[in-house]
């Protein structure tokens, strides 16, 4: 089975809802793709009873009306030959022919180990605050929240709403490099919202304790306790829940299986956000952790651009560097302290997957040692979790990932392994 | 869920009811039972809820390792989890 469009889109989240209907609405034949069963992505997620966010609502209207069409609920699994991408339902496969293709595959959760981190009750934050959105409930659960960023304090705004008990807020960033941040030009606005947030916080008489981290979380079974550093201070805090945010990864696979050049980890692209392989384009955070603003104005570049529009797109150039170095400065106030690389103990798993623990991987001395002696990365999340908590403690580069991205069933493949592989020249 | 509809289905033998929009991951929490064991058999529930980790797999409908919380629930599903 095999549909050919003008623009085939993946991940339906800000960046990619822009870039679609930009196109669309130019005239192109443009299709959709994205894993989640509803548009919106991670930050415009919203509990499906409800209905999309206003904001995804918006390009929802747009992308209807253009004609776009959607898939949701299908991944992208592998490209059996050039110009065609292979999606995936339970099971069941299609091929998408496209002449361009715009890749919005967004980021992860950064997820670094420590003692009991594999416990039931441990949660992403943005995945603690997806469970919610999609009717897990928190209500009277005593919940802390630990990482670091301005996203902490919209965690446990969001969790507070939902009934939950927040027990602490945790950023590991200092005081004074947040002050610093507040007072810095650029981070002015950004600035404000932090300091409201942590305001709220504290008239909600929930403790926001910078400087501090999780060593440990204790249980029997499931989390009871969380052990923080704070200061010179070792607390333990009761909680039902811990919820981890630090920082995003983003999400290059799909990009690096289509041989588009990487740099310094984020997919690298031109001025209107075309990748090294010609036809292909990548926006949002996969190019750059950059948030909701400059995503949706880099989706809008490449549907113009990919319409051939390219001076339409060129006018839109300037606000995405301003959203950038925006970001760049947040970046730097929220850094990863050192002695985060630290956390794990010699028995901490680091692969989830296939329970391989910290002694373990200490003993290798890269990624590929690792995979070929201890099974590291081999599990179905193929190393998306460990590999970033890997390169973060040990300092090691992940490989490119091989196809398919996902586990899939072999009838999906079948086919595919003779297609020559995408290259770029 | 806004307008209260709810169904059936069934998680590690037993009735559940949930609201429709809610995945299957989010039932597995809110039932308060591991999603699965890991290789040394320790009990794992859902943890990035956006499709990547996988600890957050487990059988619906005789179907293994299905990623739950990308899948949402439909009337008289059976679900194994851990």
């Amino acid at each position: 089975m095999s549909d050919a469009f003008d623009l085939v889109v993946v991940g339906a989240g800000p960046g990619g809802l822009a870039a679609a209907a930009t196109a669309a609405e130019s005239g192109l034949r443009v299709c959709l793709v994205d894993d989640n069963p509803a548009a919106g992505g991670q930050i415009w997620r919203t509990r499906l009873a409800d209905g999309p966010a206003k904001a995804a609502a918006r390009w929802l209207r747009r992308i209807e009306i253009a004609h776009v069409e959607v898939r949701f609920g299908w991944r992208a699994v592998v490209s059996p030959a050039p110009g065609i991408l292979r999606v995936e339902q339970s099971g069941q496969f299609a091929d998408l022919e496209y002449a361009a293709l715009v890749l919005a595959t967004g980021a992860r959760e950064l997820f670094l180990p420590f003692p009991g981190w594999t416990l039931p009750g441990v949660y992403g934050a943005g995945g603690l605050q997806a469970f919610v959105k999609s009717g897990f409930s928190v209500r009277g659960k005593r919940v802390v929240i630990a990482g670091t960023g301005p996203l902490l304090p919209a965690v446990a705004a969001h969790l507070r709403s939902a009934g939950a008990r927040i027990v602490s807020v945790v950023e590991q960033a200092p005081m004074r490099r947040l002050l610093q941040f507040s007072a810095s030009l650029l981070g002015r606005q950004a600035g404000k919202l932090f300091e409201g947030a942590a305001y709220a916080l504290r008239l909600a008489g929930i403790p926001y304790r910078t400087g501090a981290w999780v060593m440990g979380a204790q249980g029997d079974e499931r989390l009871e306790k969380v052990t923080i550093l704070s200061g010179l201070n070792v607390l333990e805090l009761d909680a039902d829940m811990l919820a981890l945010g630090y920082h995003l990864v983003p999400n290059t696979e799909l990009a690096q299986l289509l041989s588009c050049e990487l740099d310094r980890g984020y997919v690298r692209v031109d001025e209107l956000q075309q990748t090294s392989v010609k036809g292909i384009y990548c926006i949002g955070e996969s190019t750059g952790i950059g948030g909701v603003d400059k995503t949706q104005i880099e989706g809008r570049i490449a549907g113009l651009a990919v319409a051939r529009k390219p001076d339409q797109a060129r006018t839109l150039v300037g606000a995405r560097d301003r959203q950038m170095r925006f970001v760049r400065n947040l970046a730097d106030a929220f850094a990863l302290r050192d002695e985060l690389r630290h956390s794990p103990d010699a028995d901490t798993l680091v692969c989830r997957c296939e329970d391989v623990s910290y002694r373990e991987l200490a003993e290798c001395g890269s990624w590929r040692e690792a995979k070929l002696h201890t099974r590291c990365g081999m599990g179905p999340c193929q190393g998306r979790i460990c590999g970033a908590a890997s390169e973060f403690i040990f300092g090691w580069k992940a490989p490119a990932p091989r196809p398919p991205l996902f586990p899939v069933e072999v009838a999906t493949l079948a086919g595919a392994a003779e297609s020559a592989p995408v290259r770029s020249d | 869920m806004a307008n209260g509809e709810s169904f059936i289905i069934h998680l590690n033998g037993r009735p559940m009811r949930v609201h429709a929009g809610m995945t299957v991951a989010a039932a597995i929490l809110e039932a308060g039972v591991a999603s699965r064991l890991s290789v040394r058999g320790e009990p794992r529930q859902p943890l990035c809820g956006m499709g990547i980790c996988y600890e957050c797999r487990a059988s619906i409908d005789g179907q293994a390792h299905q990623r739950t919380c990308q899948i949402l629930c439909r009337p008289g599903i059976t679900v194994v989890a851990g």
